[in-house]
C-alpha cells in the first residue's frame, strides 16, 4: 500500500526566486524507511515538513494513506505523524515521562495507559524506565535526549514518522548506536519512516530507499546498493564521492602530500 | 538625644501607639499589593502581546519606557488635580511605576522561547492554547516572576510618597518624624519599610528558584 504519496509539490518561499521544492512526485510504500539525502537548501526539510502541514505546498497534492491533507485538521493530522527534529525540542520543565505523554495526554488516554506506554517506549530505546523517567532534559545527555525524543514521538503509534536530522548534533559513537537502533525499532514495527540527513554515510546506511535532492528537485529515488552501483547523474556520482573522501585522496596524490 | 533616649522612645512607641503601627504596616502593604495586582493584570497581557511582534514591541516598551524614566512623585503629583488625594492616585501612579518591569520581562519571557520548541509542539499537533498553557507560559514564569519582584521592591518603597497624597501607610510616620523631627518615628518607618521590601524580594526569591529546579542537572530524580 502507498502510505505516502507527492503529485507535483512545489514550494516558493516568499522573497525566493527559485522554488524550494519543484514538481516532486513520488510514492512511498508502506512501512519503509526512506532517508532524504541533499545539501542544505536542497528542499529537503521542506518537503518533509510539508508532510505534517507545518509548511503548506503552493502547488500540488499530497496524499497520506489515500487521504488529501489538504482536507484534514492539521492539528488532528499530526497526531497520527511522529516528529523529530535535530535540536529535539524536549519540553525543559517537563519530565521525561511528561514528554513522552504529550501526545497521549491530547488523545486523553488514561494515566495508567500512559505510564505502561512511555515505560514500554523508555525500553524501547534502551534507557531503563525506572532510573529515567523521572528525570528533566538537563539531566540527560544529548543522545539520551534523542531517544527520548525519538520515545515521544512514537508514543501514540503513528503511522508515519518524520525525522529531521535528528542525529545531526550527537557524537559520532551515540549516533552509529542510535542508528542501529532506529533500525532495530524499524524492524520490530513497520512504521514509515522519512529521514533527512546530509550525510551519505547515514543516508545508505539506513535508507530502504534513498530519495536524493538537490535545488528542490527528485535526482534519484532507489534503493541504496543501486544508488551505489548506478548513480543517476553527475551530481549523484559526486555526492558519494565527496562522502567516500575519494577526491581528496586522489587531489592528495597528485600534490604528493600522500 | 542620646541613643539610650532613642531607644526608650521607640520602645515607648511600640508600647502605646502599636494599633497605630500595625494598621500603617496593613495599609501599606495593601496599597503595594494592589498596586502591583494591577501592574500585572495590565503588564503581563501587554507583555504577551508584545512578544509577538517587533512593531508592536517597540510601541508599547516606548510608552512604558517613558513611564520609567518620569519619577513616581512626579506621577503622584500629576494626578492630584486629576483624580484628588487619597488612594486612588497613589494606586495609579503605583501602578504605573510597576508596569515596566513586568512588561519588560513578560516580553522577553515570551519573545527568548526558541523557535524550534513551538515547532516541534506544533509538529506533534499541541493547539496554540495548549502550547500556550503547557509550554510557554510555564516556561515565562520565572522570568516573569523576576519582574514581578522587581516591580513589587520598587512599589513598596515608593509607598512611602503615597501617604504624602493622603494614602496613609508606613509613609505617615516618616512624614510625622520629619515635620515633628522625631528621629524615633523616622526610624521606626524607614526600617520598617526596609524590612518589608527586603521580605518581599526574599519570598518571591524563593518562588522564583522552586520554578526553576528542572534547570539544575544535579536535584534528585522522584
Amino acid at each position: 500500500m502507498i502510505a505516502l504519496s507527492f503529485e507535483n509539490a512545489v514550494k516558493r518561499f516568499p522573497g525566493a526566486t527559485t522554488n524550494a521544492v519543484d514538481h516532486v512526485s513520488l510514492d512511498i510504500e508502506e512501512g519503509e524507511l526512506v532517508t532524504i539525502l541533499g545539501a542544505s537548501g536542497s528542499g529537503k526539510t521542506t518537503l518533509l515538513k510539508m508532510v505534517n502541514r507545518l509548511i503548506e505546498p503552493d502547488e500540488g497534492t499530497i496524499r497520506l494513506f489515500g487521504e488529501d491533507i489538504k482536507d484534514r485538521d492539521p492539528v488532528k493530522l499530526r497526531h497520527g505523524i511522529g516528529y523529530v527534529i535535530q535540536q529535539i525540542g524536549l519540553f525543559p520543565h517537563m519530565t521525561v515521562r511528561e514528554n513522552i505523554a504529550t501526545v497521549p495526554k491530547i488523545l486523553k488516554w488514561d494515566k495508567a495507559r500512559i505510564d505502561a506506554r512511555a515505560d514500554e517506549l523508555l525500553a524501547l530505546v534502551n534507557l531503563d524506565p525506572a532510573e529515567f523517567r523521572g528525570r528533566y532534559p538537563a539531566q540527560l545527555s544529548g543522545g539520551q535526549q534523542q531517544r527520548v525524543g525519538l520515545a515521544r514521538a512514537l508514543a501514540a503509534d503513528p503511522a508515519v514518522m518524520l525525522m529531521d536530522e535528528p542525529f545531526g548534533a550527537i557524537d559520532a559513537i551515540n549516533r552509529s548506536n542510535l542508528q542501529a537502533e532506529l533500525l532495530s525499532i524499524h524492524g520490530k514495527h513497520k512504521k514509515t519512516y522519512l529521514f533527512v540527513t546530509h550525510d551519505v554515510g547515514e543516508a545508505l546506511k539506513l535508507g530502504g530507499k534513498v530519495l536524493v535532492m538537490d535545488r528542490g528537485r527528485v535526482k534519484q529515488f532507489d534503493a541504496p546498493q543501486r544508488i551505489v552501483d548506478d548513480p543517476a547523474d553527475d551530481f549523484v556520482r559526486e555526492l558519494l564521492d565527496s562522502a567516500s573522501g575519494l577526491r581528496e585522496r586522489r587531489r592528495g596524490m597528485n600534490v604528493g602530500i600522500l | 538625644m542620646s541613643h539610650a533616649g532613642l531607644i526608650e522612645k521607640i520602645a515607648e512607641y511600640f508600647q502605646n501607639r502599636s494599633d497605630v503601627y500595625l494598621e500603617a504596616v496593613a495599609r501599606h502593604l495593601e496599597i503595594s499589593f494592589v498596586a502591583a495586582f494591577i501592574a500585572c493584570v495590565v503588564g503581563i497581557p501587554l507583555g504577551i502581546l508584545s512578544a509577538r511582534g517587533s512593531k508592536i514591541r517597540t510601541f508599547i516598551t516606548g510608552i512604558f519606557g517613558v513611564f520609567r524614566i518620569i519619577p513616581s512623585l512626579a506621577i503622584l503629583l500629576l494626578c492630584i488635580p486629576i483624580i484628588g488625594t487619597g488612594p486612588a492616585p497613589a494606586l495609579i501612579a503605583l501602578s504605573f511605576l510597576a508596569i515596566p518591569p513586568i512588561l519588560i520581562n513578560t516580553t522577553q519571557a515570551f519573545a527568548g522561547i526558541p523557535g524550534f520548541l513551538i515547532e516541534t509542539a506544533e509538529g506533534m499537533g499541541m493547539s496554540s492554547a495548549r502550547i500556550f498553557f503547557t509550554v510557554k507560559a510555564p516556561l515565562s514564569m520565572p522570568i516573569v516572576l523576576a519582574g514581578i519582584k522587581t516591580a513589587v521592591t520598587e512599589v513598596i518603597a515608593s509607598a512611602t510618597l503615597a501617604s504624602y497624597i493622603g494614602a496613609g501607610g508606613l509613609g505617615n510616620l516618616i512624614f510625622t518624624g520629619l515635620g515633628l523631627l522625631r528621629a524615633d518615628l523616622l526610624l521606626i518607618g524607614g526600617i520598617s519599610v526596609a524590612l518589608l521590601s527586603v521580605s518581599a524580594d526574599f519570598l518571591l526569591s524563593c518562588a522564583e528558584r522552586r520554578l526553576v529546579r528542572y534547570r539544575n542537572p544535579r536535584i534528585a530524580s522522584t
